[in-house]
């Protein structure tokens, strides 16, 4: 007999659910939640999926387990009571500036105080204002519309594995803050933005770019190019009542013509090219045996992570620059030629399921005579309030082409916006290149939703071991498996955010789990349809090679095409001074870095020894030692600094050397 | 070491032949409250002077067959600590309160070396004017059955020796003898339930745990008490930290775990010293470790410092908290028992629940069941505080009538005034009037009521307590213990707070008592943990018995009780006013005016409600309402 339980006069069989939660919902029943997310663990702290039992009264449907035979009850007086009481409370310690909130008509507490008739709060308002957080380039963080769900917290810390966000303080003082109540530009945050794709409220917004479009539309002076990424075409139309997975590509680059974009081009043409690219450099690791596992370099949230969390892996990442940069690299380098346009006067807006692109397109590697290969990037939902903002009727509009040469586009490119999209690309580019197994362009094995998926890859005599990643925190769980060599793989792609680039940070709302994967089904209905599957096979990345790069494996190409990575710091943080020099004294600066990365490697030790060295009689005073976080060399630890000299490679046992060496002498001459 | 049964006996044997040869003893109370009103001074002088004459001896001198003085040694709670210091004299049973360390060479005089009580330390009845020699003849003491609190007062709590020579570690010798399911049987006989807070029968958790899969399982004493006023489970840890070490191996043999923490608030230093050194000695001495007793049962206990979280009090938030986590309660199911500490099955009981354990295992379920009532065996430790003659540490039967506690216990209410309430439970209990004077005080009675037993804070209050500003004192503490989790007790608590405190300011509004009321059932009803489920009790209990105290300052901007200073308002009754000036003299922002002889008056709108003028005039001709 299989075990049943009834809810809101409906039986239900109980299978595999969790909770009552899910079986509720499974009957169609759209119970409210705001801390209740599948993919995280279960907090219980809403309060609004109370249902009455029949014996134990109301209970948290989220977190109780169903049982035989249990009769329950959603919307009774006292549900009703509850919810809307719980309503009315958060609604009294928000600042309802509702009608100028970024979040306005996408807010979920705004829709749920009106689908739950609370139409008056008994309560007082908020009257304490905590500063907003807009220190970053990709995400605002307004601690006052925050409404303590944790659910930002749980994404964070349970899915990407960082946890930038926490709570800090009790009762009705109660915040979700960084570190310290540091800003999250002084944290290790990697601006991935999951945590405004789960925000319900406005306080946690994309941090929007809108006025430097309009303002560069505008602009007499400027010729303003767009590329789109290909997870937008997927979304956008979610934006304007349409269903998520739906292609709108036609009407998308109608409406960045009518917004005034000279021409509108397509990220997935620099995706094939980053396909080209990065197999040719992979396959040349392949037959030295070096470097490898390779991993992808496509994720700016990724890319940041392996900066901060594993730099010494950063040499297995790949060199290629992102999609959205070579685009940015090609258009000033090279495009504007063609356009006659002065570098400077051609700006390039990238339109972008993700935050972390805002950040990337900052990075100062990413810059031709010093111009910025991409000026602007806007996400999703920024895109959609632009074409609002300008009276387009978007569902109304004509469908229109991308226009050539970079808007041509294979099946491959457009992979790049799911999770294994880029590891398909790259073994489509590898077959092609290897002319190996041409009859099979579906890479099913490396396809899915998993957080972890491998496969073994059959590729004429070599048999290829690949790995795709998606989440930061089943990142780290895989290198941490590979360090401890439990597993080997050639490739590894990695995307931070859960389903890849179609459930990225600047997406619309909602973006859970199963709008992800209604996305991720566009891009490959959009694969099946082109004429091209391998990312080799379009003419226009050919034409690139040959007109502008000097063709394949050049010099120019490499110059254009590639860039480097550095060891960063978590966590910005003032130097502790432990010696202080007198004044008098023309003092010696010595740093030494206690970070993490130096701290394993013994650097409390070297610190220690430092200390009592420059407490010695010839010394005193004339040392300012201090103790800093980071110094940026993690790889090469412990670091310390003399004056503006990083010296690396400090132990416990070379540490008086060192001193006398790079410190000491310095006083003999 | 000790490694057996044998060895126990042995040791418990010579320390008490020595202890026997011992010709005085005597017991400074270094519980908390007596350390300080100066305790550790007079023990200090005691040693000093014992010293210079001559008389002075401990009980390793005693073992080596060295000396035969008297040994001084400081003690436990004795409960009184309204009393501190407190000294007991052996083998006289004198109780000597308030001592100074100037008492001290009179006492070595007068009672240790010729045997006579010294009348003035003695303790002196308010209501008969009778002096108490002992502790037994004092009405605090006499109506008190200790069973917990058995050994707080009575020794050592620092020397292991001591708890042995006092039945200590008897009770985990004899659970090794039997079966886990048997120690788990008497348990569940006796009828034990959790001291603190809910009431869950204590074999049954037992049950359950053991009852779960894993290898490893853990104990946890729950030893965060933070009720505002309540001290019971302090005054074991300090008083008798042995029996709480025993107490949660016998736990630990039960469920089948090897490893306990107790979980102490840092804010209990003396407990967390104490514990330690316990730990320390009983390990010290094998009586904690691999193979206790030579059984094969090994046991070991750390303890674990709190950082001054109320909530942490909470069960899941208490494990969360020793996980190094923030101390925030998480949803249950899954219960401890089967997911709790690391994941792993988990008994958490209170510090109280756990001393009573070793007693039962000596004496039997029986035994227990004797004291209390049917559904709420044994004996229970209130802290009596506020207006009542008698406050301190009180430990009765179950069942025992309010009034006992109150008037025969607690001597009545100070200053003879009437009584009018009692908040019982501390912030999560419910205040209780005159109508259950004659309530028994067991888990099931209180209940009834919408109060609690929790930890047994019981608060007494007379007739100057306005009970809507007893209401918003809990509800602060609530809302500032908040660990700001769930919606309800986060913000609820916030507002609740805020209608309180425009209530008793006089701006209360039509219809914010129905709010007020609202609120507090979905508080009640919709709070993730027990913290926030109870944080309403206060109000609801309020509201329930002094509804009218509520509608009083709502509707005519009074406050019943003349409590609210806000409600106050200050005038001269021309009756009784001489007009002496003293009044107008004392009034710091010159509101009285008046000739000389004539009645005066007070400016409303200068008044600052300071009641100087009330205690300055002679003739009670200042009104205040």
């Amino acid at each position: 007999m299989m075990a049943k339980l009834t809810i809101d006069g409906q039986t239900i069989e109980i299978n595999s659910e969790k909770n009552v939660l899910e079986l509720v919902r499974k009957l169609g029943i759209n119970l409210p939640t705001f801390c209740y997310h599948s993919e995280l663990s279960v907090y219980g702290a809403c309060r609004l999926c109370m249902v009455e039992e029949e014996k134990m009264g109301l209970i948290a449907a989220c977190s109780t387990p169903p049982q035989d035979g249990m009769v329950i009850r959603t919307n009774t007086n006292r549900t009703r009571r509850l919810r809307r009481t719980v309503i009315e409370l958060l609604l009294a310690n928000h600042h309802r500036d509702c009608t100028t909130c970024e979040k306005n008509e996408a807010c979920k507490l705004q829709s749920l105080a009106h689908q739950l008739g609370v139409r008056k709060v008994r309560f007082g308002e908020r009257t304490e204002i905590l500063p907003i957080d807009n220190s970053s380039p990709a995400v605002v963080r307004d601690p006052n519309k925050c409404i303590l769900c944790g659910d930002c917290v749980r994404m964070c810390s349970e899915i990407q594995g960082i946890g930038v966000l926490n709570f800090a303080n009790r009762g009705a003082k109660t915040t979700v803050a960084p570190a310290f109540n540091k800003q999250l530009s002084e944290v290790d945050c990697v601006n991935c933005g999951q945590c405004v794709a789960v925000c319900p409220t406005g306080a946690l917004t994309v941090r929007s770019e809108t006025e430097i479009v309009w303002n560069a539309l505008h602009d007499p002076t400027k010729t303003v190019i767009a590329q789109v990424a290909p997870a937008v075409r997927v979304a956008l139309s979610e934006e304007f009542g349409g269903q998520p997975g739906e292609l709108v590509t036609g009407r998308l680059v109608a409406g960045l013509r009518r917004l005034g974009f000279a021409k509108v081009f397509d990220t997935t043409f620099t995706a094939d090219l980053t396909a080209v690219e990065e197999t040719d450099e992979f396959l040349a690791r392949l037959a030295k045996g070096e470097r490898l596992p390779q991993f992808t370099s496509c994720c700016p949230g990724w890319v940041k992570f392996c900066e901060q969390y594993y730099p010494e892996l950063l040499p297995n990442v790949s060199t290629c620059k992102s999609p959205q940069q070579m685009f940015g690299s090609v258009a000033k380098r090279f495009y504007s030629r063609q356009l006659g346009v002065e570098p400077k006067d051609l700006f390039v807006v990238s339109i972008m399921p993700c935050t972390a692109k805002k950040f990337e397109a900052r990075r100062p590697e990413f810059a031709y005579q010093g111009i910025r290969e991409v000026d602007a990037v806007i996400s999703t939902t920024e895109l959609a309030l632009l074409l609002k903002q300008d009276g387009i009727v978007f569902n109304e509009l004509e469908d229109e082409a991308f226009d050539t040469p970079l808007g041509l586009t294979s099946g491959a490119g457009v992979l790049f916006g799911v999770t294994g999209g880029v590891a398909e690309a790259a073994l489509r580019a590898a077959s092609g290149a290897l002319g190996v197994n041409l009859d099979k362009v579906e890479f099913h094995e490396v396809r899915g939703f998993e957080g972890i998926r491998s496969a073994a890859v059959r590729l004429g005599d070599a048999e290829l071991k690949v790995a795709v990643v998606n989440g930061l925190g089943n990142a780290r769980e895989l290198i941490e498996k590979i360090k401890r060599g439990e597993v080997h793989y050639d490739l590894i792609e990695v995307m931070a955010c859960p389903g890849g680039c179609v459930g990225g940070g600047g997406q619309p709302y909602p973006n859970d789990s199963q709008t992800r994967q209604a996305r991720a089904k566009g891009l490959y209905r959009r694969d099946k349809m082109t004429q091209f599957r391998r990312p080799q096979d379009n003419l226009a990345v050919q034409q690139v090679y040959e007109k502008w790069l000097d063709g394949r494996h050049s010099q120019t190409a490499h110059d254009a095409l590639h860039t480097s990575y550095r060891p960063r710091r978590r966590i910005d943080g003032s130097e502790i001074v432990l010696n202080g020099a007198r004044s008098d004294a023309q003092p010696v600066e010595v740093a030494v870095c206690v970070g993490t990365g130096c701290y394993l490697r013994g650097s409390y030790d070297v610190l220690a020894q430092f200390t009592q060295l420059s407490l010695s009689d010839e010394l005193a005073g004339r040392v300012n030692l201090k103790a800093t976080f980071c110094l940026e060399h993690c790889d090469k630890g412990a670091s310390l600094k003399v004056g503006d000299r990083i010296v690396t490679g400090v132990t416990p046992e070379n540490a008086a050397q060192v001193f006398h060496k790079e410190v000491a002498s310095l006083f003999q001459k | 070491m000790i490694t057996s049964r044998q060895d126990l006996d042995r040791v418990r044997a010579t320390v008490s032949e020595a202890l026997g040869r011992q010709k005085a003893r005597v017991l400074i109370c270094a519980g908390t409250g007596c350390v300080a009103n100066g305790s550790l001074k007079v023990y200090q002088r005691f040693v000093e002077v014992l010293k210079a004459r001559g008389l002075y001896t401990d009980v390793d001198l005693l073992l080596q067959h060295e000396g035969d003085g008297t040994t001084v040694a400081k003690s436990g709670c004795h409960g009184f600590c309204q009393m501190g210091p407190l000294v007991r004299i052996e083998p006289h049973e004198f109780f000597y309160t308030k001592v100074r360390p100037d008492d001290v060479t009179e006492i070595v005089e007068h009672t240790l070396e010729q045997g006579e009580v010294i009348e003035r330390l003695l303790y002196t009845d308010p209501v008969t004017n009778e002096k108490a020699v002992s502790e037994d003849s004092i009405p605090f003491y006499k109506y008190q059955n200790r069973v917990a609190l058995a050994n707080c007062g009575r020794l050592d709590p620092e020397d292991i020796r001591e708890y042995i020579v006092h039945d200590g570690y008897q009770a985990i010798a004899r659970a090794l003898t039997l079966s886990p399911e048997e120690v788990i049987s008497m348990v569940k006989e006796s009828g034990l339930r959790g001291r603190g807070g809910g009431g869950f029968p204590a074999a049954r958790k037992w049950e359950l745990a053991r009852e779960a899969e894993g290898a490893i399982k853990y104990i946890i004493c729950n030893g965060d008490e933070g009720d505002p006023g309540a001290f019971m489970d302090r005054s074991v840890m300090e008083g008798d930290p042995h029996r709480v070490v025993e107490g949660m191996m016998i736990a630990g043999y039960a469920v089948g775990a090897s490893e306990g923490y107790c979980y102490v608030r840092a804010e209990y230093p003396l407990a967390v010293s104490r514990l330690r050194k316990a730990v320390a000695e009983a390990e010290a001495r094998g009586l904690l470790g691999d193979s206790i007793l030579g059984s094969g049962f090994s046991f070991r206990i750390r303890i674990k410092e709190g950082a001054g979280a109320f909530v942490c009090g909470e069960e899941t938030a208490l494990m969360a908290s020793i996980e190094g986590k923030r101390g925030m309660p998480n949803p249950r199911p899954p219960y401890p028992a089967t997911r709790g500490l690391w994941g792993k099955p988990t008994v958490i009981n209170n510090v109280e629940t756990l001393a009573n354990v070793p007693a039962i295992v000596l004496k039997g379920g029986d035994w227990f069941r004797s004291y209390g009532t049917p559904t709420s065996p044994g004996t229970k430790t209130f802290a009596l505080a506020g207006h009542v003659a008698n406050t301190g540490l009180v430990e009765v039967p179950m069942g025992l009538p309010l009034r006992d506690i109150i008037f025969k216990i607690g001597g009545g209410i100070r200053g003879g005034r009437e009584f009018k309430a009692v908040q019982i439970g501390g912030p999560s209990g419910g205040c209780l009037c005159t109508e259950h004077l004659d309530l028994p005080l067991d888990y099931d009675s209180l209940k009834k009521v919408g109060a609690m037993v929790g930890s047994g804070g019981l608060v007494v209050m007379d007739d100057s307590t306005c009970m809507v500003e007893v209401a918003q004192f809990f509800m602060n503490f609530a809302q500032n213990e908040s660990c700001g989790k769930c919606v309800p007790c986060r913000e609820g608590t916030k507002q609740m707070l805020a209608v309180l405190q425009r209530i008793t300011a006089g701006q209360g509004q039509p219809g914010d008592v129905a709010l007020l009321e609202e609120l507090a059932e979905v508080v009640r009803d919709g709070s993730l943990c027990g913290l926030g489920k109870t944080a309403p009790n206060p109000i609801l209990t309020t509201l329930k018995y002094f509804r009218h105290e509520y509608e009083a300052h709502v509707r005519e901007k009074r406050c019943p009780a003349n409590a609210c200073e806000a409600l106050k308002s200050y005038s001269v009754d021309p009756e009784k006013c001489k007009g002496c000036t003293l009044c107008a003299r004392v009034c710091p922002v010159g509101a009285i005016t008046g000739e000389r002889g004539q009645p005066h008056t007070i400016d409303a709108s200068k008044c600052i409600k300071c009641n100087a003028c009330v205690e300055k005039c002679r003739f009670g001709a200042i009104r205040t309402n």
